[in-house]
This record gives structure tokens, sequence and C-alpha cells, in this order.
């Protein structure tokens, strides 16, 4: 009874909010509304399956049906998943085995230029023979060739360095993300590679290899409505893979090896798990996923430079992990949502709110204070470019006051 | 360009001392330390903004600017670095290294955007220029073809007096000793009757005075500020303190130098040694690399003692 009650209640919900949102189309409340149904999903005490479907109602059909009228929408829906992907890498690193790595852009980085080379005439630069850019349908090759070296440069970088302790570790791991954007940076000389600050573009997109089925069922699409949507199923693929992946690694022998280490590195060694080895693992599973992300984040944007990925990113995805809980899956996908909304859409808001007040000219007239021309609010206070300071009071809030996260791992209930 | 190399030493090592001392007390990194160092040079710069503006800045003699624009840059930095520790370290005193640091790192990104956000709702604008005082732009003969340029020297002799300043106090004070009695262990020393926390916040504000002094003399010396040009300083000298043997204060020093001196050359011969290939561009890569490498086979650092095997 309290069931079907909650079912229909979640449902009356989703409705209610989608058509808020159709009729409403540049307000982002009525989208968090959209987006907040997910959550709702979670803790509503309804049974699995009609969770399961409705979740995939959400996800398969009503957000890119609200995407192609505002491609705003989908905008977001897309930079949310390529930020829980990249949240569940850094979760494996940092949460299972306890490892700070604060270079995790840097993986992000190399699956994105991976691309962006081969995808782009840039390679022409220095393979001879005008070979590129490579048609699409190399996307999918490179999607997995990224995987392999995001795993080959996570265990290169870990080799030496796993063997320092916690703090150190932390820190050659920022270096090393800066010395590979650093690289990135200049190596336009004396070989041009990666066109230095100037970034690359324009990048290939992935193929539409269902384009003829589209046609021969007589669904006519302009290519600027289907990109967004094929990218959004692309991201929604890779976030759903990666939580399949992790959560089997999570529970497999190299999981609970993992588990080991974080809570106690010396005795996890003296029951015979290889530290070094598993530590290595855990670092290229991240990085590859890091990888393989950076590739898709390449063909949406068409351009990269390597302002994308700067020491704020990485922070970014740690607070992130942080936000949700270290070590539990569910979490990083909150707070990667939580923390991409907040930057998107509330911050973005308050700033579009703010200038609309600002070019108003109204007068705000307080009490006690005397008035004072809403005109005057100095143009370079925008709350959108405060990203830092979210990422900085999200790490120290959570540190003070709930230090396991919002959705910490449900380790105990297991045993 | 050795005298660069000096310059760049000093600060390095000024900077580093804010490391090292909070490393020896509470081992752990303070990472916000490059924004104390950062805020050392936004009072500076509104210092003399101030003074500027009352039309003070031309009638006052420049050596008493100078001292005033340093004691204050010290005294805010230092205080700002105790209001840290007491908001952000204290509470978390006992618990993993890692929380610490990551609660560091989260005070480092809100501070950068505190600055941002002041500088922006009261200047509008967060890069600043420092005014430029004509003292500071001459240059100093000391031999027929060899000129200094004043502020090179300045900030040169600031440093030496302020290192030899805190050398003093740290081994000759009483305080002095009392901090180097917690970085032993803690335990024992609130046992034998030492305010161990207020001790720590003393730490705090030392390593956070000499931060400002490295903040006022960057500014003065390169005159522009931006709240994020704290961040590669910071790593730089967290290298020195490393390179130095971290916990150690002469290390610090040490390290400095030779950081300093190693960037200013990689600077100026890295173009020449591999045919232009690698310009100056690389000489941040190389500090990391120094880094890593001294991480790797001689964490203890150049005049390090053994580092404490403590809980990670």
């Amino acid at each position: 009874m309290r069931a079907s009650v909650a079912s229909f209640g979640l449902l009356t919900y989703i409705a209610a909010s989608c058509v808020l949102a159709f009729v409403f189309p540049q307000s982002v409340l009525a989208f968090l509304l959209v987006e907040a149904s997910l959550l709702l999903l979670c803790y509503v005490p309804a049974p699995l399956k009609i969770k399961v479907y409705l979740a995939a109602l959400v996800l398969l059909v009503l957000i890119p049906f609200l995407g192609t009228f505002n491609g705003y929408y989908l905008e977001v829906a897309i930079q949310i998943g390529i930020y829980v992907a990249l949240a569940l890498g850094l979760n494996i690193v940092v949460g299972f085995v306890g490892l700070l790595n604060l270079g995790f852009v840097a993986f992000y980085a190399i699956g994105a230029y991976l691309w962006a080379i081969f995808g782009s005439p840039q390679a022409n630069a220095f393979i001879p023979g005008g070979f590129f850019p490579l048609s699409a349908n190399w996307f999918f090759l490179f999607l997995m060739f990224s995987i392999a070296a995001g795993a080959l440069t996570g265990t290169l970088l870990g080799l030496p360095v796993l063997r320092l302790r916690g703090d150190y570790l932390a820190i050659v791991t920022l270096g090393f993300a800066e010395v590979v954007r650093a690289v990135i940076n200049n190596l336009d000389k004396p070989i041009n590679i990666t066109n230095g600050p100037k970034g690359i573009a324009p990048i290939a997109k992935p193929p539409l290899f269902f384009k003829p089925w589209l046609e021969f069922f007589g669904l006519e699409v302009a290519e600027s409505t289907l990109y967004p949507l094929y990218f959004y199923f692309l991201v929604l693929l890779l976030v759903l893979l990666i939580i399949l992946v992790t959560r089997r690694l999570e529970d497999s022998r190299l999981g609970r090896a993992w588990k080991a280490i974080r809570e106690d590195e010396l005795a996890a060694a003296a029951m015979g798990v290889p530290v070094v080895r598993m530590k290595l693992f855990a670092f290229a599973v991240g990085a590859s996923f890091a990888s393989a992300v950076g590739v898709l984040f390449a063909a949406k944007q068409v351009f990269i430079n390597p302002e994308s990925f700067t020491f704020m990113e990485s922070i970014g995805v740690l607070a992130m992990v942080i936000l949700g809980g270290m070590g539990s899956i569910p979490g990083a996908i909150l707070g990667a949502t939580g923390v991409t909304i907040l930057n998107l859409q509330l911050l973005k808001g308050l700033s579009l709110w703010l200038n609309g007040l600002r070019q108003s000219g109204a007068e705000l007239t307080l009490p006690l204070l005397g008035s004072y021309s809403l005109s005057q609010l100095p143009a370079q206070f925008e709350p959108a470019k405060y990203e830092r300071m979210v990422f900085g009071l999200i790490l120290i809030l959570m540190m003070i006051f709930r230090p396991q996260g919002v959705l910490p791992p449900r380790r105990d209930q297991r045993r | 360009m050795l005298l660069d190399g000096l310059v760049l030493g000093f600060m390095y090592a000024l900077i580093a001392l804010g490391y090292t001392m909070v490393y020896g007390v509470l081992e752990f990194i303070n990472f916000a330390h490059s924004e104390i160092f950062v805020l050392g040079a936004f009072v500076g710069v509104e210092v003399l903004f101030l003074l500027q503006e009352a039309g003070h800045l031309a009638v006052l003699h420049p050596a008493f600017v100078l001292s005033l624009v340093i004691a204050a840059g010290m005294l805010i930095s230092g205080l700002a670095a105790m209001a840290l520790e007491r908001v952000a370290y204290r509470p978390l005193q006992g618990s993993p290294r890692l929380v610490a640091l990551i609660s560091a790192i989260g005070a480092s990104f809100f501070l950068q955007d505190a600055l941002r956000l002041f500088e922006s709702l009261w200047r509008n604008t967060f890069y600043l220029n420092y005014p430029s005082l004509d003292v500071l732009d001459q240059l100093l003969p000391l031999a027929t073809n060899l000129a200094v340029p004043v502020k090179s020297l300045m900030v040169i002799v600031t440093a030496l007096l302020s290192l030899a300043g805190l050398h003093y106090f740290v081994n000759r004070t009483r305080i002095g000793t009392a901090i180097r009695a917690v970085a032993q262990d803690p335990e024992t020393a609130s046992l034998m009757g030492i305010p161990v926390n207020r001790v720590i916040a003393l730490t705090f504000f030392v390593g956070g005075a000499m931060g400002g002094l490295a903040g006022v003399l960057f500014g003065l010396h390169y005159s522009l500020v931006n709240p994020y040009s704290g961040f590669a300083p910071g790593i730089k000298a967290f290298t020195a303190a490393v390179l130095g043997g971290i916990g150690n204060i002469p290390g610090a020093m040490l390290g400095g130098m030779v950081l300093g001196l190693l960037e200013a050359f990689a600077a100026s011969y890295l173009s020449l040694l591999t045919d232009g290939a690698f310009g100056a561009e690389y000489k941040d890569v190389f500090a990391f690399l120094v880094l890593i490498m001294i991480l790797i086979f001689r964490p203890r650092g150049l005049l390090g003692e053994t580092v404490r095997e403590g809980r990670a």
C-alpha cells in the first residue's frame, strides 16, 4: 500500500516537474526539479523494479525530450555525466585505496589530447602524408586506445611515486599534473604536437553510424539536434559502464585488497596483500576511466586547449568525491551531480540575476543603511566565477563536520 | 642572473620557512600558506595605495614607507595564518593527516577567491599594480661595470635580516625553545607545562609573518599581483622546504637558495643547452622535477634528520 502510494507520488512529481520544465524552458529551477526526481528515486520506499523503470523513464526519455527543446538542459546533463564519470574514477584511487591523487586531471588531459591530435588536422604537423584528421569511425577505437593509454600513464606515474607517504604522494601527483599541463602548453616547438596554448580545433565528432537506420524509419533529424542527444547517450552509456565496472571491482578480490590497504597498509601487507601492485592497479583503473572520459570530452568540445585541464579541475573532482563520501559509488554520483549543478546552474543563474539587477539600476533601500543603487554593484562581482570558493568551502566544511561524506559507503551492513 | 637567482632564492626561503615550521610542529603540509603569502602582497599594495590616496607617498621618507608596508604585511599575514589554524586546522587535530591536508587545500582555494571577492568589491579589479617607488627603480653602482638594482638589494638585505632574526628567535629565546619542544614531542611538551595550542598558534603566526614578508617583497620586486599568483611560488617554496629537509629551519633557507639559483640558471641556460628546443618556459617543470626526484631518492632532504615515522 505504502509502496504504491510512493510510486504514484513519484510519478506525479516527475510528470509535474517535466511539465514545469517544458512550460518554462528558461527556468533553471524547473530543470533542477527534474534532476531532483532522480535523487528522490533513491530514497522513496518503492519496489526496486518500479524505481528502475522510473529512472529509465527520466534518463532515457524525459531528459532527452526536454533537451531537444532546450539544448542547454542537455548540455548540463552531459557535463554532469562527464563529471560523474571522473568522480567515479577518482573515487577508486581516493576512496577505495585512500591515496590522495591531486593530479587526476592529467589523465583526463591525456585522453582528450589523444583524440584531439589524431582526430584533427593537428597530427599532420608531425606525421607526414596528410592522413589526418582520421575519419570519425576511428573514434571508438581511440576510446579503447585511451583506456590503454590511461592505464599505461597511470602505471608509469605510480611506479616511482607509490612508495611515498600519503601527503608527499599528493604533492607529487599535483606536480605531475602541472608537468603534463606545462608540456602540453609548450609542445608546439620544436615539433608542433599539441599546438601549445592556442589549443586544437576542429576535433572530429563520433560517427553517426545509426543515421541510415533513422532514415529508414523516416526520421529526419538535423545534425545540430542529433549530436547533443548522441553525446548525451554516449556519456550515459559510459557512466553506466563505469558504474558496472566499479561495482564489480569493489566486491572483487582487488576491491577488498584496496580497502584493506586503505584501512591499514601495514596489516594488509602482513596479510599477504601485494600493496604496491594493488595500488598500481588502482592508479591504472582510475586513470583509464579519466582518459576515456577525456576522449569523449574532446569530441564534444570540438576545441580544447590546456586551460581546460588546470589544477582547479582536479580539486573540483576531489570536492565531488569528498562531498558524496569517499569510497561510495552513489556518493560520487551525487557529489558530482550536486557540484556540477551548483556551478553550472545555480551560480550562473545568480550571476544572470545580479546582472539583471545591475542593468535595471533599481535602488535598494535598506533600513538603517540607507539606499544603494544597484547599478553600482561592481562588475567584477560575478558568482559564476567563484568556483574555487565553492570547492574550498566544500572541502573545509566536509572535513570538519562530516569527513565521511553525505552518502558514506555502507560497509558495516555487509558484514 | 646570479642576482635574479639570489632574489628568487631568498623569497623561496622565506616562504619555505612557513611550510617547514608548520610541518615541524603539526606534521602536515599547510597548503594554504601560498595564499598567506599572496595576502601579504595584497596588504602591501593596499597600504601603498592608501598612502598614495592620502598624498603621503611622495612626502614620507621611502625607508619609512617600506618598513611600514613590510610591518603591515607581516602582521596581517601572521594574524591570517593564526585565524586559519583556528578555523580550518585545530578542529581536525588528531584526525588522519590526509584530512588536514584536504582541509588545507580547501582553505587555499577559499582564500584565493575570498581575496578576489574583496578586491573586486573594493577596487573593482583584482589584478593590482604596485605604485612605483622611485628609489627602488634606481641602480646602485657597486663597481665600475657592475650595477645592482636597489630593489634586488632591498629584497636580499631584508630577507637576510629576518632570517637571522628568526634564527635567533627560534634558537635563543624561551618561546623559540617551546616551539622546538613542541616540534619534537607535543605530548611531552604539554606535560612540561608548555601550552601546546598557543605555541602552535604562535608558530603559525611566525610562519605566516615570514610568508607575508615574502609577499610584500614579491610585490615590490615584480610589482604585479593577483589572487592566484601564489600557487607557483608556493609549490616551489614547498619544494625548497623538502629539498632542505622538511621541518628543518636552516634546511629551508638552504633549500630556497639552491632552488632559486637552479631556477634562474635553468631559465637562462636551458635553451642554450638544448639548442633552443626547450626554453625558459620549462623552468616550472624543472622545479617540479626536482621535487619529484628528491621525494623519491632522498625524502629526508639535504640537511634532513630522519623523519619520524608518523601515523599515516
